[in-house]
């Protein structure tokens, strides 16, 4: 589904991924671990073709197609799904209206017909509830004065509503208290855990992994996988650290 | 079976097309009755007599002619305007009669065609085409400065509620006319209501009767269409006591090259009881990316809230012209009474904007809110210029004033310019402003959700300015929220 090769990524003068390869197939969910530093939030806008991240080198595919060839709205389109690590805030807009006119602007991309009012808001309903967020919630502007683990939840809700192919979440664990990271990671679990998608999570902590079990585990540091492994490379760096696996 | 090249060449094409021209940049070619080039007291006899206007009128514009000789342009307006040349410009311009209409399909359908390219709303191209259910708009059509045609007169005069174009009031209900005209604007007021004064062509005059809720939404389409002619409305609203009426104007201009001159007044009168809720979406043209061309909008709007517990909101919603000077005030003499002023103000490339309110508290107990979003992009300039002042002998005036400015890009500017003058010490004041940019974060993440770059850019600015937008009534909203994203195409990115 995702074929990442050699790939380099500069901001600026300065380079930050160094030559990353990393395949992924559908139905598998990997892990991507590292230091601070390591390029993880890089590779994740790259992929998501954030303004401001060259790639200077190297090519990705994403379900047959050169993603890095598509605009941000197109790569959604596609099926690509960017968990962000501090949800922005924008007031005035409704969930239920970005929402909408989101996914209504991916189906217009791929020639399907836009939802009603009414088609959306059952779509919507069904996903909240299933991620334990009221309607309220949902009405009220993105992110505005919710709180770090509503936000988390709330991309959740977005990634039900959007029904991606692969997800990329960046650090969604960062700011769950214990019961919200099981929330979340059911909710990963519930919508993206299928034959026909994949998940990307980068985190720092093992704890995630607990509740999304992935199937493959990478170590990233200085801008490029250093090692990979199965699940059981997560406790390994939990025990031991990036400094001895990454060295 | 449609070809999908095709349709995404033709979309492709549509979208150039439109990001090259001003989107409703046209004028179409209707026969014209000029009066002479340039101001004299000549031009303002020709359009007295045009009109077939009374000794008394006359006698009023020449009055505000030579009063307009002895002032100078006001220049306190933080706008870059080079000087005009009154007499390089038309003062009148009419199509030529041709017979009384009696229903808009008599219209000319060249006229016809530029309301539909003018995109007039849906709701009211229903109710044109007698779409059963359709909610009740009544247009008096304002075609290059005279009435055209006026529809649902009968329902409204059933009612007792009088709609007609300035100069049919003239003609028709001279003593209504008189007694207000001029008293909330004076004709000395300033440079450019006493222009208006000497020169307006048509406008409208609306009269609510007492105890009457008006029994459908007034709107009054203002276009301009001829080279070199200044269009001066001047609008007139009486609400008598405890009546009710909702009025809409929104306009929208052709492409010209040179400079238009628009200084319109519009006076409205709230007795006891009674309310008035103005909406504006004004969309004249606004030059080109270089700053060529463009309307220059000279506007003077008064509401005189004479009446015990009257009200006025204003709402405009400005994204056109070159050039806007624009204060739609209210002067709050009856006690409890209230003044509304809801704006947002874009301006993108080379325009400027120098617009607010004055709420004048007289009356004791009165109350104002002014709620003011200015969106500034390209090398545009926006200003917001409000004064809140509290009479002596006014006793618990409130006032609750929000600015917001958004800026898009760096070489733009938002200025915030508040002027507060309180007499009376049980005032309640409150002024809150703030600025902002629109954040690449902000893109990114709603890009990222599968908007495009132009739709991100409308649904965070249109969340920007929400709280303005939903006072106006529906069908201007919808209207309203696809203009701030057209106006504001190609400023990012």
């Amino acid at each position: 589904m995702l074929n990442i090769n050699n790939l380099h990524t500069a901001i600026g003068d300065k380079e930050i991924l160094k030559g990353l390869s990393l395949k992924i197939n559908a139905g598998e969910i990997h892990a991507i671990m590292g230091p601070n530093g390591a390029g993880k939030s890089t590779l994740t806008y790259t992929l998501g073709g954030r303004p401001g991240y060259e790639v200077t080198s190297g090519a990705v595919e994403f379900d047959g197609q050169d993603l890095l060839a598509l605009a941000p709205h197109e790569r959604a389109a596609a099926g690509l799904f960017l968990g962000f690590q501090y949800p922005v805030e924008i007031p005035g807009v409704s969930n239920v209206q970005f929402l909408r006119e989101a996914l209504n602007a991916q189906r217009k991309l791929r020639g399907e017909a836009p939802l009603s009012g009414g088609e959306f808001l059952k779509v919507a309903r069904a996903q909240a509830d299933a991620m334990g967020m009221n309607m309220d919630m949902l009405k009220r502007p993105v992110n505005v004065g919710f709180s770090g683990g509503e936000k988390k939840r709330n991309e959740m809700v977005q990634m039900g509503i959007l029904d991606p192919k692969l997800a990329i979440l960046d650090e969604t664990d960062s700011g769950l208290d214990i019961d919200a990271l099981r929330v979340v990671g059911e909710g990963i679990n519930r919508v993206m855990r299928k034959p026909d998608k994949a998940v990307l999570l980068i985190t720092h902590y093992q704890r995630l992994l607990d509740y999304v079990q992935p199937d493959f585990v990478h170590v990233l540091a200085a801008g490029r996988i250093v090692k990979s492994g199965g699940p059981e490379l997560a406790l390994e760096l939990e025990r031991e650290g990036y400094a001895e696996i990454a060295a | 079976m449609t070809n999908i090249a095709d349709t995404k060449n033709a979309e492709a094409l549509a979208a150039a097309n439109k990001v090259s021209d001003y989107e409703w940049g046209f004028s179409s070619d209707i026969e014209q009755e000029f009066a002479p080039k340039g101001l004299s007291e000549d031009t303002v006899r020709f359009i007295s007599a045009k009109k077939n206007e009374p000794e008394w009128m006359l006698d009023w514009r020449l009055k505000a002619y030579r009063y307009w000789l002895t002032m100078e342009t006001p220049h306190w307006a933080k706008l870059n305007i080079p000087p005009i040349d009154y007499q390089d410009a038309y003062y009148y311009a009419a199509p030529k009669a041709k017979k009384q209409l009696g229903s808009l399909d008599e219209v000319d359908p060249e006229i016809l065609r530029v309301y539909e390219k003018l995109g007039i709303p849906l709701e009211e191209q229903k109710m044109l085409a007698g779409v059963e259910g359709a909610r009740k708009v009544a247009v008096d059509a304002v075609f290059d400065s005279v009435s055209v045609a006026t529809t649902f007169r009968k329902e409204l005069e059933e009612a007792g509620v009088i709609f007609r174009s300035i100069s049919e009031a003239i003609r028709e209900y001279p003593e209504q006319v008189k007694k207000w005209l001029g008293k909330v604007v004076p004709m000395h007021d300033n440079y450019f209501a006493a222009l208006n004064c000497a020169v307006f062509s048509d406008g409208t005059f609306v009269y609510i009767p007492e105890g009457v809720r008006c029994p459908m939404e007034l709107s009054t389409y203002f276009r301009i269409n001829a080279e070199n002619t200044g269009q001066f409305e001047r609008t007139l609203i009486v609400a008598d006591k405890g009546s009710y009426v909702s009025y809409l104007e929104g306009c929208t201009a052709p492409m010209r090259d040179e400079n238009q001159l628009h200084a319109a007044v519009v006076e409205l009168v709230i007795l006891d009881d009674a309310e008035i809720k103005y909406s504006t979406v004004q969309n004249w043209y606004p030059g080109d990316a270089e700053g060529k061309g463009g309307i220059y909008n000279f506007v003077t709007k008064r509401a005189l809230c004479q009446g015990k517990n009257s009200k006025v909101s204003w709402t405009q919603v400005e994204t056109g012209s070159a050039v806007t000077w624009k204060y739609p005030s209210c002067v709050l003499n009856g006690e409890n009474s209230v003044g509304e002023f809801y704006s947002v103000a874009v301006t993108n490339n080379h325009q400027q904007a120098d617009t607010g309110t004055k709420m004048i508290h007289n009356g004791k107990n009165s109350r104002s809110t002014i709620v003011s979003k200015g969106i500034s992009a390209g090398k545009s300039n926006g200003t917001y210029r409000g004064l809140v002042k509290v009479a002596a002998n006014a006793d618990g005036v409130r006032n609750f004033t929000q600015c917001d400015s958004l800026l898009l890009g760096d070489q733009c500017g938002a200025h915030t310019v508040p002027y507060i003058e309180v007499k009376n010490p049980t005032a309640q004041i409150e002024h809150e402003a703030t600025t902002s940019k629109i954040s690449d974060d902000q893109l990114f993440y709603a890009m990222q959700r599968g908007l495009d770059q132009e739709s991100a850019v409308a649904l965070i600015v249109n969340g920007f300015a929400k709280e303005v937008l939903q006072q106006l009534p529906m069908e201007f909203a919808v209207e309203a929220q696809k203009l701030l994203g057209i106006s504001l195409e190609g400023s990012v990115g």
